[in-house]
C-alpha cells in the first residue's frame, strides 16, 4: 500500500505541494489527474525518493521513505517499477538491452533466462520482432511499450506512470491505456498513474484523485468522480475556461 | 555614495562569495561521492572499456597531429633562437623537455576536453533531461557508479597514455624539423637529449596528465550531471564544462610548476 500524509514541497518561492494526502490500496490503479505544471510529476519523484520533501511522510507498505537512505531505500525502490514520460529508455543500449538490463543488474538470472524474459516482455507489449532497434529507431508509442516492458521484467508490487500517453495520437494513446490495464490485469501490481488524459483515464483507474493548488482536493471512483458537484472537478473534466481553476 | 549603497554592495559580494563556495563545496562533494564509489563493487569494466575507448581511442587522431605539429614549430622556433647564440646541440633536449614537462601534458588535456570532455558533459546532460538517469535511481542503481566512476577512471588510465604518445611524436616532429629539413645531425639531437632529460621530467609530466584527467572527467561529468533544462540547459553546460576544465588546466598546471614539480 502507499500512504502519503500531509506531503508539503516548496521550490525557491513556489509552494507546489501543499498538504497532499492520498491512499493507493493494494492491487488498487490510481489515477492523479490535474493541470500541467500543477506538481503531479513532482508527486511521483517523492515516491521513488528522487525528490525530499519539506514536510510529510510517504510510507511504502509501511516504510516511511522520507526517514530512510542509502540500502534501506534502494530495497523500497526495488519494489518500483516506473514508467517515465517520454519513457527514459537509455539510448545507447537496444530495445532488447534496456528491458534487460534491471534483470542484468539486479538479479542473478542467467542470459538465457534474461533472453527468455525478455522476448516474454516483448511479445506482451506487442513489440516482439523490435529487441534489436535502438530507441531513436521507434516511435514514441513504441518507446512508451518498451518503458512499460521494461518497468514490468522485475515484476514489481508497484507500478508508477508519469502521463504514459503525452505526445501520443488517440489511436497509440488507446493501445496504451489497453495494455496498462492488460499487464495490471495479468501481474496484479499496485499502480499510480499520473494524467490529464480525459475521459480515456476513466476506463483505465479504480480511483481518481484530482490534484489542485498542491493538494488532492477529491477522490472518488471513476463513475462518482464524474458526477462529483465539485466545481473545480467539473471545470476541469469538461476542460471549461469558466470556472474557479486558475490557470497556471 | 550613502551608507545604505555600500551596504548593498557589500551585501551583494558576500551573496555572490557565499554562492561560489556552495557551489565549490558541490562540486567537491560529487567528486568525493565518485571516488569513494571507484573502490566500492559492482565494478564496471564493460563501461569502463567503453569509456576507455571513447577518451582514448577516439582521441589519437586529434592527439597525433597536434602532437606532430607542435613538436615541428618547437623545433623551428627554437633551432632560430639557440643559432643566434651557437647552441644549435641544445635542440634535442629543449624540444623534449618543453614537450614532456609541459606542452605534451596540457596540450593533450586540452584537446581531450575539446574533443571528448564536451561530448561527455553533452551525452550525461541529455541523459539527465530525458530522465535516463532518474530511470537508473528508480531501479535502486547508482548513476554515479554507472555514468561517472567509468569515466574517472578511464581518465586516469588514458591521459598519461595520450600524453606520452603526444610526447613522441612531439619529439620526433621536432626531430624532422631540425635534422631533416635544418641539418643538424641526429646524433646531436638524441644523444643532448639523453643527457638533460631525467626521469623526474618524465615523471613530472606524467603526474600532471594522471591530474588532469581528474579536472576534466570531474568537471565535464559534473557539469552535465546538474545541467539546466532542455537544449539550452545543455549547451550551456557543454560550453561551461569545456571552459571551466581548460581555465582549471592551466591554472593547476602552473601550480604544479611553480608548488609542487620544481
Amino acid at each position: 500500500m502507499i500512504e502519503i500524509v500531509n506531503l508539503k514541497k516548496r521550490f525557491g518561492k513556489q509552494q507546489v505541494l501543499t498538504g497532499l494526502s492520498l491512499r493507493v490500496f493494494n492491487k488498487e490503479l490510481v489515477a492523479v489527474i490535474g493541470q500541467s505544471g500543477g506538481g503531479k510529476s513532482v508527486l511521483l519523484k517523492h515516491l521513488i525518493g528522487i525528490i525530499r520533501p519539506d514536510e510529510g511522510k510517504i510510507l511504502i507498505e509501511g516504510v516511511d521513505i522520507t526517514e530512510v537512505g542509502g540500502k534501506e531505500l534502494d530495497s523500497v525502490r526495488e519494489k518500483f517499477g516506473v514508467v517515465f514520460q517520454e519513457g527514459a529508455l537509455f539510448d545507447s543500449f537496444t530495445i532488447h538491452e534496456n528491458i534487460a538490463f534491471p534483470l542484468r543488474e539486479k538479479t542473478r538470472m542467467g542470459k538465457d533466462e534474461i533472453d527468455a524474459r525478455v522476448a516474454q516482455a516483448l511479445e506482451d507489449v506487442g513489440l516482439k520482432e523490435m529487441g534489436g532497434k535502438y530507441p531513436a529507431e521507434i516511435s514514441g508509442g513504441m518507446k512508451r511499450r518498451v518503458a512499460l516492458a521494461r518497468a514490468l521484467i522485475t515484476e514489481p508490487k508497484i507500478v508508477l506512470f508519469d502521463e504514459p500517453t503525452t505526445g501520443l495520437d488517440p489511436i497509440i494513446s488507446s493501445s496504451i491505456h489497453k495494455l496498462i490495464t492488460k499487464t495490471h490485469k495479468k501481474y496484479g501490481f499496485t499502480g499510480l498513474i499520473i494524467s490529464h488524459e480525459i475521459p480515456e483515464i476513466f476506463e483505465v483507474a479504480d480511483k481518481i484523485a484530482m490534484l489542485y493548488n498542491g493538494t488532492i482536493i477529491e477522490t472518488g471512483p471513476p463513475e462518482e468522480f464524474r458526477h462529483s458537484d465539485n466545481p473545480y472537478v467539473q471545470q476541469f473534466i469538461s476542460g471549461s475556461l469558466e470556472g474557479p481553476i486558475e490557470l497556471l | 555614495m550613502t551608507i545604505y549603497d555600500v551596504t548593498a554592495c557589500i551585501r551583494l559580494i558576500g551573496a555572490w562569495f557565499l554562492s561560489l563556495l556552495r557551489g565549490l563545496g558541490h562540486m567537491f562533494l560529487f567528486l568525493l561521492d565518485a571516488l569513494v564509489t571507484i573502490f566500492r563493487p559492482p565494478f564496471k569494466f564493460k563501461m569502463l572499456m567503453r569509456q576507455i575507448r571513447f577518451l582514448g581511442s577516439k582521441s589519437m587522431v586529434v592527439i597525433l597531429l597536434t602532437g606532430s605539429f607542435t613538436g615541428m614549430v618547437l623545433s623551428l622556433q627554437i633551432y632560430y633562437t639557440l643559432r643566434k647564440f651557437g647552441s644549435e646541440a641544445l635542440l634535442g633536449p629543449a624540444v623534449a623537455l618543453s614537450i614532456i614537462r609541459e606542452l605534451g601534458p596540457v596540450l593533450s588535456a586540452l584537446m581531450v576536453t575539446g574533443r571528448a570532455g564536451s561530448a561527455l558533459t553533452a551525452e550525461i546532460g541529455i541523459m539527465k533531461i530525458t530522465e535516463q538517469i532518474d530511470a537508473l535511481t528508480s531501479m535502486a542503481l547508482n548513476p554515479i557508479r554507472y555514468l561517472i566512476v567509468p569515466n574517472i577512471v578511464a581518465a586516469l588510465i588514458v591521459f598519461p597514455l595520450l600524453t606520452s604518445i603526444f610526447d613522441l611524436i612531439g619529439i620526433y616532429g621536432g626531430y624532422f624539423v631540425g635534422v631533416k629539413l635544418l641539418g643538424l645531425s641526429a646524433g646531436t639531437y638524441f644523444s643532448q637529449m639523453e643527457t638533460f632529460v631525467k626521469m623526474e621530467d618524465i615523471r613530472a609530466g606524467l603526474y600532471k596528465a594522471l591530474s588532469f584527467g581528474v579536472i576534466v572527467s570531474w568537471v565535464c561529468c559534473y557539469k552535465g550531471y546538474y545541467t539546466g533544462y532542455g537544449a539550452e540547459g545543455v549547451s550551456k553546460a557543454t560550453t561551461s564544462a569545456v571552459v571551466m576544465s581548460s581555465v582549471l588546466i592551466l591554472i593547476w598546471d602552473y601550480f604544479l610548476g611553480t608548488v609542487l614539480l620544481k
